[in-house]
This record gives structure tokens, C-alpha cells and sequence, in this order.
């Protein structure tokens, strides 16, 4: 499949400060890219670059077939950018604001209020529509400001954290309507609710300091990356021995770390084949009563963590 | 459509109105306080014998000017400052810009908004002071009067043009408002200055009142065309800046 967004060696410094170190990367035409990294890391810097809002200070990228410094209007016609941070015209009734940015793409009369009406009914918007801006929640907002990046149906769709003011039910409707976007759209979404990008992306960058660490598909990414992990949790009223049984398979030379969430022990290993058996064996001795014991999937927060070591919780470093 | 959301935005948010009632106020105030400002002089110091010239047309004209230019040029660094720099700093600049936008269009929307609000703002506290004048003086013609509303106007975009530049190199409106009054101090010297004094927005003054009352004005041909230079270069530079600036 053709990439729909290529970057080849993308530097972007602000003074002494790399922002985005080299950044090479390829997507696919028509995939859910989830962008996942620590704040500062460089996410917002690659969205600036792509959408032509900033400039690299070496390297270049081409989106949708078109240099992002050089595509003028074409380019701009052809994309679409979600930004968090866009407090929005607050003035303007939440239908004007998306006839406005109609017009700015080219629609007009029934074409352009059929295109309102659409993406207002895609967006649970329709009862809103004719309230000022201004007055809309959080949750509204991040709403209208993805209606009115899907006004022009775009072929690359840049999304900044496009849930993360929403409610449960606000989600869901929103990583529903992306899902649906799947094959007709290219999605690059930056966000760091890693359940989200799990959920609705194919592929997934990670980037940490500027410089991508990861980038493959959900399946590549747990089979390369994610840590095999035991869960063992406890049955009620055996604190003390618990605290024990966590040095004890803390001195084991095959675990990588332990996590505790109330009664369960998250033991990551090297070598799951190998550890399984050892901590059986640790537990067997230890005399501690189990409820359960049972090797879990690795979830792409066990591969953040794995790859961003500056975001794990200290107890789980060894 | 980028200048009717101008304008509409000037209207919805409330500064076209409020520059419209204050410049009717300043408009019709002119005139009467040129008319009785003897008598309030004579009603505050009744104890001592003043003696206060019969107030003309030409106190009312003078006093329309000087107030007009005062608080116009207030206005035009109000209006001017957060122009591109507050849509900068919300993020809807960025907002409209990742959008099949040229960055020229933009910025030609912003001003020419901005300019006419400017003008319909003179216009107002033009027509107030005409009649005004007429009501408690004598008719102005209107020819001359109007010419002279269009020359205070352009001295009034001279400052609005140099606040704007200072919006589009900046990313927030007080140190582009910072721009505007260091342009409004540094007019202010030069317009006392001899032979150069009549290149400033200031300066203009002198031909305003003279249209007005229908002097003489020769020689002011040069002054006009450099001070309307200074809109256009600030305007230039705006775009020579803007162009390539990261938003």
C-alpha cells in the first residue's frame, strides 16, 4: 500500500533544543496511526510539521503526495487538522463555524448545509448546532472542532488527542466514528490515552525525546516489545505475606520487575517459558493462598512503559 | 467570506458598536463644548473677570479634530493589537490557516476589517459633528468637511498599520500594543519637529482643518503621499513577515 505520509530524516530545533530528532516514518494510505508519546516528547512538533504550521530545520516530509512547506492551497485542500489547544470563534453558533469552514473549502448552498448536516449528525452535534460556541462544554468542543476537520472530507486526517475531554459515552462515539474512517481516510492521531490507540489503531508510532523508538503494528509491537507478565493475585488478608513473596521473587534472576495493584502482583519476566515454572515453584513454597495466577496479554501500555522509561512507575524498574 | 467573518466578528463582539457609540459621543460633544465652553469657564470662576473669546466654527472644527485624533488613535492600537497576534496566541489562526487559506488573504481580511470599522467609526462621529456644528455655528460644506474626516482617517490607519505589523511579529497583544504607542510617541516628537512634522500622522492635523474650513492647503501633496506610504509599508512588511512565520 502507498504511504500516504512519509517523513525522511525530519529535524526540527528550536535554538538548542531538538524537538524531533531524525525522524523517519512511513504511513500507510487509508490506516489509524496512533502517535503515542510523553509530553514533550515531539508529537504536537510532527503534527506542526505535517500540516505546513512549521517549517524543519532539516530533513523533509511528504503528505498525501505533496511537500507539507510547498503545497500551498492543493495541499491544504486535501487535509484536515484537529488541534487540541484551538479555543475555536467562540462567537460563532457552532453551525456557522462549520459553514464557515465549508466555504473555506469550496462548498456552497445545498452542498455546503447538507455537508454541515452531516457531519453535525456524525458528530452528535445536531441539537447544538445553533448555540454560540462559546457556551459549548469541553466535551462539545472537541466535537465540533473534529466535525469541522472532517468538512472537506479529507484524505489525511491530523488528529491532536481527539478524545481526551470526552466522556465515556463521548469516546466511544468518537473512536466508533474514526473506526469507520478506516480504508477511506488516513488518520495520524496523537494522543496519550493508550486504550484509545489500542483500540481503534493498526499501527503505531511511539516517540520519546524527539526520536521515534517504535514503529509497527499493535501485533509487531507486543510480540517485539511487551514484556511477558504474570499476574498473581492474592486472596484476601495476606498483606505481610505478600510483601514477602514479592522480595522473594524480586531475588529471582529470571523476573524483570514487579508492580503491585491491591491484592495482584504484576511480575514481568525475560523469559516466560522459563519464569512460569520458577514462580510456582516460589509460590508453592511461600505457602501464600492464590485466587489466581495467570500469564497476561500484553497490553501497549506494557510497551510504552518498555520503550519510554522515563514514564514507569518506579517500583516496576528493576 | 474571511472579510465578513471581520466584520461580523467586529459586530458580534461587541467593538463596532462600542467604537460607534464612543466616537458619536466624542462627535456630538465637539461642537457643544466649543460653544459653552466660555460660559462653563465664566460659571467656575464667577469671583474673576475672564475674558473669553465669542467661540467660531472654527473652535468647533478644532475641537473635533483634536478629540477625534486623541481617542482614534487609542482606538486603532485597541483594535489593532490583538488583530493577528490574539488569533495567534488561541490557536484559531493556525486554526484557519491549515485551511485552503492563503496567508496573504489573511492578513488582507484582518486589516481591511479592522480599516473598516476605523472608517465607519469616522463617519459616525463625522456625521454627529456636522450636524452639531451646523445646529450651534454655521453648515460646514460637506465636500471639505468630509475631506478633512478622510485625512484624520488616514492618519488613524498610520498608527492602526504599524500596531498591526507589531501584532504579525509578535504572539500576543501587549508588546504589539507596546509597538503602537512607541509609533504614537515617536509621531508625536516628530509632528512638533519644523519642515518634517507634517510627514506624521500628526502633522495631518493642519490639513484636516484647513479642508474643513476651506482654507488654503497647497503644498500638502508630499505629506499625503508619505504618510499614505507608511501604510503601505507597514502593510508590506506585515506580509514580508507573516508569510513565512511558524504559527
Amino acid at each position: 500500500m502507498a504511504a500516504a505520509i512519509v517523513c525522511h530524516g525530519l529535524v526540527k530545533r528550536y535554538g538548542d533544543i531538538t524537538a524531533l530528532d531524525r525522524l523517519d516514518l512511513e504511513v500507510p494510505t487509508g490506516s489509524l496511526f496512533g502517535f503515542l508519546g510523553p509530553n514533550g516528547a515531539g508529537k504536537t512538533t510532527t503534527i506542526r510539521l505535517l500540516t505546513g504550521l512549521a517549517w524543519p530545520t532539516s530533513g523533509r516530509a511528504v503528505v498525501v503526495g505533496l511537500d507539507p512547506t510547498r503545497g500551498g492551497i492543493e495541499f491544504r485542500q486535501r487535509i484536515s487538522h484537529q488541534d487540541q489547544q484551538s479555543k475555536l470563534y467562540g462567537w460563532m453558533r457552532g453551525r456557522e463555524l462549520l459553514e464557515f469552514v465549508g466555504r473555506l473549502f469550496g462548498f456552497r448552498g445545498p452542498d455546503l448545509r447538507s455537508r454541515v448536516d452531516e457531519v453535525l449528525e456524525k458528530t452528535g452535534l445536531v441539537e447544538a448546532a445553533g448555540r454560540r460556541v462559546a457556551g459549548y462544554s469541553g466535551g462539545m468542543r472537541q466535537r465540533l472542532n473534529l466535525a469541522q476537520a472532517l468538512m472537506n472530507r479529507p484524505q489525511v486526517l491530523f488528529l491532536d488527542e481527539p478524545a481526551s475531554s470526552l466522556d465515556p459515552a463521548g469516546r466511544h462515539d468518537v473512536l466508533d466514528l474514526l473506526s469507520n474512517l478506516r480504508g477511506q481516510v488516513t488518520v495520524f492521531m496523537s494522543s496519550h490515552i493508550l486504550e484509545d490507540v489500542e483500540k481503534v489503531c493498526d499501527r503505531v508510532g511511539i516517540i520519546d525525546r524527539g526520536r521515534l523508538v517504535a514503529d509497527a503494528t499493535m501485533t509487531e509491537l507486543q510480540a517485539r516489545f511487551a514484556e511477558p507478565v504474570f499476574a498473581i493475585e492474592l486472596e484476601p488478608g495476606q498483606a505481610a505475606a505478600g510483601a514477602d513473596l514479592e522480595t522473594v521473587l524480586g531475588q529471582s534472576a529470571l523476573v524483570g520487575g514487579i508492580g503491585r495493584e491491591g491484592a495482584v502482583l504484576r511480575v514481568a519476566v525475560n523469559d516466560a517459558s522459563r519464569a512460569g515454572p520458577e514462580i510456582m515453584r516460589i509460590l508453592a513454597a511461600s505457602g501464600v493462598h492464590v485466587a489466581r495466577f495467570e500469564r497476561i496479554r500484553p497490553s501497549l501500555e506494557d510497551v510504552f512503559l518498555r520503550l519510554v522509561p522515563s514514564q514507569r512507575p518506579p517500583e516496576t524498574r528493576k | 467570506m474571511l472579510l465578513n467573518k471581520e466584520i461580523s466578528e467586529q459586530w458580534r463582539t461587541g467593538r463596532l458598536p462600542v467604537m460607534a457609540v464612543i466616537f458619536l459621543l466624542f462627535g456630538l460633544a465637539s461642537p457643544v463644548i466649543a460653544k459653552y465652553t466660555p460660559d462653563i469657564v465664566k460659571l467656575a470662576a464667577s469671583s474673576i473677570d475672564i475674558h473669553v473669546p465669542t467661540p467660531t466654527i472654527k473652535d468647533a472644527v478644532a475641537e473635533l479634530i483634536k478629540n477625534l485624533s486623541q481617542v482614534g488613535v487609542l482606538a486603532a492600537i485597541l483594535l489593532a493589537m490583538g488583530s493577528v497576534a490574539g488569533e495567534k496566541e488561541s490557536g484559531t489562526a493556525a486554526f484557519v490557516l491549515v485551511k485552503p487559506v492563503s496567508r496573504f488573504a489573511f492578513l488582507a481580511a484582518k486589516f481591511s476589517g479592522l480599516a473598516l470599522t476605523m472608517a465607519a467609526a469616522v463617519l459616525i462621529c463625522g456625521l454627529a459633528a456636522y450636524l452639531y456644528t451646523d445646529l450651534l455655528f454655521a453648515p460646514l460644506t460637506v465636500l471639505g468637511f468630509g475631506a478633512a474626516c478622510l485625512v484624520i482617517l488616514l492618519g488613524l490607519l498610520e498608527i492602526a498599520a504599524v500596531t498591526f505589523l507589531g501584532s504579525t511579529l509578535v504572539r500576543s497583544s501587549i508588546p504589539a500594543a507596546g509597538i503602537g504607542i512607541v509609533a504614537l510617541v515617536v509621531a508625536g516628537v516628530v509632528s512638533s519637529l519644523p519642515n518634517i512634522g507634517h510627514f506624521t500622522p500628526f502633522g495631518l492635523n493642519e490639513l484636516a482643518d484647513n479642508l474643513a474650513l476651506q482654507q488654503a492647503a497647497t503644498g500638502w501633496d508630499l505629506p499625503l503621499i508619505v504618510n499614505a506610504g507608511f501604510v503601505v509599508v507597514a502593510l508590506a512588511a506585515s506580509w514580508l513577515v507573516f508569510r513565512r512565520q511558524e504559527i
